[in-house]
């Protein structure tokens, strides 16, 4: 469906990281193995490789974020490539300029690489489109559709804590109506294969057709955590209280929050996360997200090591006239 | 100015006519079908012997742009893309700028319909002033400067009060209302149908219901105020079944269908494609259906085109930033032919309803070859076959979802009060 | 050639060479590196008879190669490894062949980013010759010549056999 044409070279390569569906088990695979690799850059002398020197990365961040953004910028850094940071508000694009201009100025001051954050969803998409074909696009979210670097370092701290895939029930509970970062861990769940893959949410915030991505749907919190052995916990903005969908935060964690006597219900060794940044005491309490089974910080470092292994992924490609060798 | 078409299939479903005959023109009026009329000389003659002659089309809805938006199309560009599909009538609604609310709009559109001289077009006028949804516009005058009808375009009247007073005063005018009926809270600027589609792409989804209420909601006020109502764009198998039971009720209930909706659904959208950002939105093959057997069963007896052409970067943005419509005018018939190529409807079916049925609803009398009637005709040859693209398009509007499709059957005179308006041999 | 080649007898040589090289230096208790995977192999045999007292350490230079931009990030993926710091350590590093030379450029690259050692000894099994850039091995198992087109090839990690290919042979 999306993005799989237009996310690889025609060698099968990695050219754009778009979505984390549409790609096949084994480059996702090669996506963990390869941030394996990066992981251990960071407890060097030298925290860099070489490896992107001399190529320009620009962050466009249509939507303001301080911490995905930090991630990317930590990880070019590591790779030596330079950072562009760019923070375009969308009121400034209507004020005129439209996005293929402001695309085109930037591949004038000779980027290779864009990462978009967009509100829209297909934003980067459309980017992927509209870029020269030597530009490559990552996108750090689009709307309400995908999240992938979030969803590839959540199976890349899935893996470490618990290696196969395949025997795992993954619940992810909270908005996932809203929620990119949903869709993407369910493409890529399913996708890396793993025994069930659960949404837990109210009936206002499911979507439509949800099963059609493969999914299980409960509504009930304490029947969707039974013998789960991974419990990813969602975000919940406060605005989901003004839209008539939710009445109040209190009810929302009486309902759906994760507390240690709800965490109880799952597998002994399961593994809390949460792509941050958490709402203590609405979606999940203080004690589970200091607790033993939380590896929330774990995610935040290993987002770096992910996120190189699609820059350094993507960037070196080969020329397309050289094709494979060896 | 006299011209005989020869030997062509003469298909006028209005008067269960199907048969090989002549027809013969004079004063921009038919004079003659089969039989030649006593000391009748032709000026031309058109040999039509392997083609399908039909009474000119009359497209229910279609947006020229004019006034206002022409960096999008023109009355110049969009009646040569009209004509080139065998269309000489258009009703066009009044979200023009400016709207058509008030006479002088209308006799702006009357005149530049002159001038350009390829097709009739018979505007409707606002139904609230500046469509506003609040304040009821000047029907009788806009009647009175030429308006055929009366609609509030896709601007919602979500005030139910509002919507009853404009129903009433329509009615003591003897106004028909076209009615686009969505719901714009549960429609909650979504941009795609509500499905297995939007879920996936992410995409702020319109649920069935913001069609099925509004259309509930108009149904019963009609009921009370007695206005006859047509439906515009109806997108929903469930919408059809409601005007369905409306009808046999008796209300003066009718309705039409969107050519893309007819042939299109959400999976069109595919990769985010944003010529199938349309408004109504592409449902689910189950509604598509439903739309086929409502054209079946007689509920919807009218297709249009929707035409809205739209300049590059209206839709050159993420998908819900994009403009919805699309450009379809000169591909109306051939897509209609392919439905009946299909055998989803049949071929006549298809004939009535972009020729007599749509022009019964609009109250004029085009549609037909009848003996005194307005000359307007086309004759389609179903050899030739064309592929859509984008470069090809007649139409200033490049937003064609129907882009890469080979589609049978092209027209190559199109008559208007007896004229020649377009001629495929003429065309570069 | 291959049967002409005995290399259990080369790593023998090597081993002693390596040791005697050491001892005419002064190097203690030297680090040795092996560069990934053939430089490791050898590197493991001689961590062995050497009977070093520091774990080996492994080099995958992937991430220093000069062809990155053409050829892309190699897909076997295996991280570097290396069990001491390099800061005033004496390195001895091993490679399978020595031909352009811009691995050991890599690899030198890599181990400085790790820290600034006091020395590096380069020992290599086989210098085919047809350096492209000025580097030289330190210890040398055998040098052999080979023409454009033949390569040379260490195999393993059991047994551990040499292929040769191309034209000739």
């Amino acid at each position: 469906m999306t993005g799989n044409i237009i996310q690889l070279d025609k060698n099968g390569n990695l050219k754009h990281f778009l979505s984390t569906e549409g790609l096949s088990q084994s480059l996702l695979l090669s996506i963990l193995d390869h941030a394996e690799s990066f992981a251990s850059v960071g407890e060097r002398h030298v925290k860099k490789v070489p490896l992107l020197r001399g190529k320009t990365i620009a962050n466009l961040f249509f939507e303001p974020s301080t911490r995905t953004r930090t991630t990317f910028e930590l990880a070019a850094k590591r790779l030596s490539a330079d950072i562009l940071n760019l923070n375009i508000s969308t009121s400034a694009t209507s004020k005129g300029e439209t996005l293929s201009d402001t695309l085109h100025t930037l591949e004038a001051m000779h980027c290779d690489m864009f990462v978009v954050r967009h509100a829209n969803s297909g934003a980067a998409h459309y980017i992927a489109t509209q870029v020269a074909p030597h530009i490559s696009v990552i996108n750090a979210g689009d709307g309400s559709h995908a999240h992938p670097t979030q969803a590839m370092l959540d199976m890349f701290t899935i893996r470490r804590h618990k290696q196969d895939f395949s025997k795992l029930k993954v619940a992810i509970v909270g908005d996932i109506l809203h929620s990119r970062v949903a869709r993407s861990e369910i493409h890529a769940l399913n996708t890396l294969g793993v025994l069930e893959t659960r949404i837990v949410a109210p009936h206002t915030l499911i979507p439509a057709g949800v099963e059609d991505l493969g999914v299980h749907v409960y509504h009930d919190m304490d029947k969707g955590l039974e013998d789960v052995d991974v419990v990813m916990m969602l975000r919940l903005q406060k605005e989901r209280m003004r839209g008539a969908l939710l009445p109040s935060e209190q009810e929302y964690f009486q309902r759906y929050g994760l507390t240690s006597e709800r965490l109880a219900k799952a597998r002994s060794d399961a593994i809390v996360m949460h792509p941050g940044p958490i709402n203590r005491g609405v979606e999940i309490d203080s004690s589970v997200a200091d607790g033993e089974h939380s590896v929330i910080l774990q995610q935040v470092s290993h987002g770096i090591a992910v996120r190189m292994a699609v820059m350094a992924m993507t960037m070196g490609r080969h020329s397309d006239d050289i094709g494979k060798s060896k | 100015m006299r011209i005989s078409i020869k030997e062509g299939r003469l298909l006028d479903p209005a008067n269960k006519l199907d048969a090989k005959q002549d027809l013969f023109i004079a004063d921009g009026k038919i004079v003659g079908i089969k039989k030649k009329p006593d000391g009748f000389e032709s000026d031309i003659q058109i040999d039509a012997k392997d083609s399908i002659v039909l009474p000119g089309l009359v497209d229910l809805c279609a947006r020229l742009r004019e006034p206002g938006f022409k960096h999008k199309g023109t009355f110049q560009s969009e009646s040569l893309a009209a004509s080139s599909s065998g269309i000489t009538s258009i009703c066009c609604p009044p979200d023009t700028n400016p709207i058509i609310d008030s006479p002088a709009v209308v006799e702006f559109i009357n005149q530049r319909s002159r001038e350009t001289g390829r097709i009739n077009i018979y505007p409707l006028g606002a139904l609230t002033r500046g469509l506003n949804s609040e304040h009821l516009a000047e029907m009788y005058l806009l009647k009175q400067a030429g308006c055929i009808g009366v609609s509030n375009a896709l601007q919602p009247i979500d005030n139910a009060e509002i919507l009853r007073r404009t129903f009433e005063y329509a009615h003591s005018c003897d106004l028909t209302i076209y009615l686009y009926a969505e719901d714009s809270s549960l429609k909650n600027n979504g941009v795609a149908h509500e499905g297995a589609i939007t879920t996936r792409l992410g995409l702020p989804a319109i649920p069935e219901s913001a069609e099925t209420v509004a259309i509930t909601r108009a149904l019963l006020l009609a009921e009370q105020t007695n206005v006859r109502l047509h439906f515009c764009r109806v997108s929903s198998a469930r919408g059809v079944k409601l005007i369905k039971d409306a009808q046999a009720q008796g209300l003066p209930v009718t309705a039409d269908a969107a050519i893309c909706n007819l042939h299109l659904t959400e999976m069109d959208i595919a990769d985010y494609n944003s010529d199938c950002h349309l408004q109504p939105p592409l449902r689910s093959e189950r509604d598509r259906a439903g739309l086929i057997a409502g054209i079946n069963d007689g509920t919807i007896s009218a297709v249009c085109s929707d035409h809205q052409p739209h300049d590059v970067d209206a839709k050159a943005a993420p998908f819900s930033l994009t403009e919805p419509g699309a450009s379809t005018i000169e591909h109306l018939l051939p897509l209609m032919s392919h439905l009946a190529n299909r055998k989803e409807i049949k071929f006549t079916e298809a004939i009535s309803l972009l020729t007599y049925q749509p022009a019964n609803i609009l109250g004029i009398d085009k549609g037909t070859l009848g003996i005194g009637k307005d000359a307007d005709v086309c004759i389609l040859d179903p050899n030739l076959h064309q592929s859509v693209h984008k470069k090809n398009l007649l139409s200033a509007g490049k937003n064609s979802p129907f882009q890469g499709w080979e589609l049978q059957g092209l027209v190559s005179h199109t008559l208007l009060n007896g004229k020649i308006v377009f001629d495929r041999n003429e065309l570069k | 050639m291959s049967d002409t080649i005995n290399i259990d007898q080369l790593l023998n040589e090597l081993s002693e060479a390596t040791q005697t090289y050491c001892k005419a230096n002064a190097y203690d208790n030297p680090l040795m590196i092996g560069i990934k995977s053939g430089g490791a192999w050898v590197a493991k045999r001689l961590h062995e008879s050497l009977k070093l007292k520091e774990p080996l350490g492994k080099l995958n230079i992937a991430f220093y190669r000069d062809d990155f931009s053409t050829l892309g990030l190699h897909p076997e993926v295996s991280p570097s490894n290396l069990p001491a710091a390099v800061d005033n350590r004496h390195i001895i590093l091993v490679d399978d062949v020595l031909y352009t030379g811009r691995t050991i450029r890599a690899a030198m690259n890599e181990i400085f980013d790790y820290g600034r050692p006091a020395s590096i000894t380069l020992v290599v099994m086989i210098d085919r010759c047809g350096r492209e850039l000025p580097i030289q091995a330190d210890i040398i198992g055998k040098t052999i010549t080979l023409k454009e087109g033949e390569h040379v090839k260490l195999l393993g990690p059991e047994p551990l056999t040499l292929s040769f290919s191309g034209t000739g042979n």
